[in-house]
């Protein structure tokens, strides 16, 4: 997926790594690929996602596919400003 | 710099933190990737987007999910096993502005539970019921379910299953669709990002289903157990998509929900003041006897009465223990007896003290009435010393004698057969046992036969047999007072 890094990205993903169990069902499902498992375990042996790279769109499929209610929150560039944005 | 807004976050039909334990209040029980935590998820969404937090009731069952009332913050009850349907059933019919879900997994509903579900949806239930599928036993370790599909391998049929031995997988959404009365049914899979959100509309539709008043509505829901698939997550998502919708069709298997017309309300339940009358009491409770006027002597009764099927043994001991509630008692009863109503043996424990019974279990009887030879032999040695053994018969066997206990034997079934019906033996007995004991006043056993017999001519004979029951124990010098 091309991306173009001089714009923000139009989503943000912000993620709980104490909530996640590093099942990788978000890795898997997100469209743009931003999304992979930390090197790194967590409190309670999990490998937790991280966002590495730019790109999300903010589609809220990672919310979606996760089974942890609390482990990923989805936010969205505000209408106005991704209107002037992406005009 | 771009400022963002939130567009999914935790649903607030959940709790903030979970009290399960000490640690992990802000995870959920469920192993990495499974099914259950994407359902409760669409399940809480649901609720937030129809907002019914407040009156939504949330049936848990036994199974993998047992302790989802940990994440809902709404009303929760937990069900015994496969049970789920019926209390359901209870909870909406009792409170009919709840909305009442029902969710089971498959070893819950489709095995322990299939008669309820069965039934639950015949009648119509207005409840919904979202039904997780994973074809195994998640909970216990991976048993085989009624779901598990053909070949697959279950720590109990570790070389597949086999329709010629565990027969085929159950169908539950095809099976209920065969039924005349559910609104919706619908089959939906956990297996990719579009199928969630299909399960997502479908629990939304089965749930609005409930709040436009119509009747019965189920998802099934085809979901991972990548634990006991032995799968990581991502595979046992894709043998969702790819193997179970083989067996497991997804789709609508009913749906009139436009036609449907709104379940009629249950009838409103009769004022508390008409509930005597109802259960014809309505010239008041039976009475008690005032705190003052009971005896100010310790009671402390616990009386075995054992015989055949027949014999009166349950009666006796009803009349016993009305006697005890008039006198102002407290008063337990527990009947005991085998399958057969007839000639099969038959036993039951009274208790009538003057302090709060722990137990209606008589395992140390200080009065046994022993109805027949081997109820004798049953419970004699059970009697506390210094108790009452009354032995239906001329004379007590050889060996069964213990100088302990006051015993009378006598043949009171052939006393009652003078007095026109064997039947009244019964009667008899408890006459001896009175007179013998001291135990109640004559006024509190005429209140209790009036009580409990209807017929004017069984009133007149069991009068009778007490009275000559009185008079056997006095003939044997037994006379209290
Ligand atoms: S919101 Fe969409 S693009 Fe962003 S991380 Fe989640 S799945 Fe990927
Ligand atoms: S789906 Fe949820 S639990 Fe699984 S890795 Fe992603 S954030 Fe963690
Ligand atoms: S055993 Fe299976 S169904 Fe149970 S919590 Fe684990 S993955 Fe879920």
């Amino acid at each position: 997926m091309s991306h173009d890094r001089s714009k923000p990205d139009r989503g943000r993903v912000e993620l709980n790594s104490e909530e996640c169990k590093g099942c990788g069902l978000c890795v898997e499902a997100c469209p743009p690929k931003v999304l992979r498992l930390a090197g790194h375990l967590n409190r309670y042996g999990y490998h937790p996602v991280t966002c590495f790279t730019h790109g999300c769109t903010g589609c809220g499929i990672c919310f979606f596919v996760c089974p942890e209610p609390g482990a990923i929150i989805v936010l969205r560039a505000t209408a106005l400003e991704a209107e002037t944005l992406y005009a | 710099m771009a400022s963002y807004t939130v567009a999914y976050e935790k649903s607030k039909s959940f709790f903030e933190a979970y009290e399960r334990k000490a640690e992990l209040q802000h995870q959920t029980h469920y192993c990495p990737g499974c099914g259950h935590g994407i359902v409760h998820k669409l399940i809480a969404n649901a609720i937030d987007e129809l907002g019914i937090q407040d009156r939504t009731i949330l049936i848990t069952p036994v199974g993998c999910s047992v302790f989802a009332y940990y994440y809902f913050d709404t009303g929760n009850i937990q069900s015994a096993h496969g049970r789920a349907a019926a209390v359901a059933t209870a909870v909406k019919r009792a409170r009919p502005d709840s909305i009442v879900l029902s969710y089971q997994g498959d070893g819950d509903l489709a095995a322990i539970g299939s008669a309820e579900i069965l039934h639950a949806a015949n009648r119509g239930e207005g409840i919904t019921v979202i039904f997780i599928n994973n074809a195994i036993y998640g909970m216990t370790g991976g048993q085989v379910a009624p779901t598990t599909l053909l070949g697959q391998k279950t720590t109990t049929t570790p070389f597949g299953r086999s329709e010629w031995n565990e027969g085929y997988p159950l169908k539950v959404a095809e099976l209920l669709a065969s039924l005349e009365a559910p609104v919706y049914i619908e089959r939906v899979g956990l297996g990719n990002n579009k199928q969630i959100m299909q399960a997502g509309r479908a629990v939304r539709r089965a749930i609005e289903n409930q709040v436009r008043g119509l009747g019965f509505s189920l998802v099934e829901v085809l979901s991972p157990c990548p634990t006991i698939w032995k799968l990581d997550p991502v595979d046992a998502q894709r043998r969702v998509r790819e193997e179970m919708p083989k067996t497991f069709p997804l789709g609508v298997f009913r749906d009139r929900t436009k036609e449907a017309a709104a379940r009629p309300r249950p009838p409103a339940p009769p004022p508390i003041a008409e509930i005597p009358r109802i259960l014809s009491v309505a010239n008041g409770l039976p009475r008690t006897k005032a705190e003052s006027q009971r005896s100010t002597i310790q009671v402390d009764l616990r009386v075995k009465i054992a015989g055949f099927g027949g014999q009166g043994v349950l009666m006796l001991g009803e009349v016993l223990a009305e006697a005890g509630l008039d006198a102002g008692l407290e008063v337990s009863w527990l009947p005991s007896y085998g399958p057969e109503m007839r000639s099969g043996t038959s036993n039951c424990h009274v208790r009538l003290a003057s302090r709060p019974i722990d137990s209606p279990l008589v395992s140390r009887p200080n009065a046994l009435l022993a109805l027949n030879e081997p109820s004798l032999d049953k419970f004699l040695t059970s009697v506390e010393a210094g108790g009452w053994v009354l032995y239906n018969g001329a004379a007590l066997p050889d060996g069964c004698a213990r100088a302990d206990v006051h015993t009378i034997s006598e043949n009171f079934t052939q006393l009652a057969d003078e007095l026109g019906d064997s039947r009244a033996g019964n009667m008899v007995m408890l006459g001896a046992l009175l007179e013998a004991t001291g135990m109640l006043s004559g006024d509190s056993i005429r209140t209790a036969l009036e009580r409990l017999v209807k017929s004017q001519r069984w009133l007149e004979i069991d009068r009778q047999a007490l009275g000559r029951g009185r008079e056997v124990a006095r003939r044997g010098g037994f006379h209290a007072s």
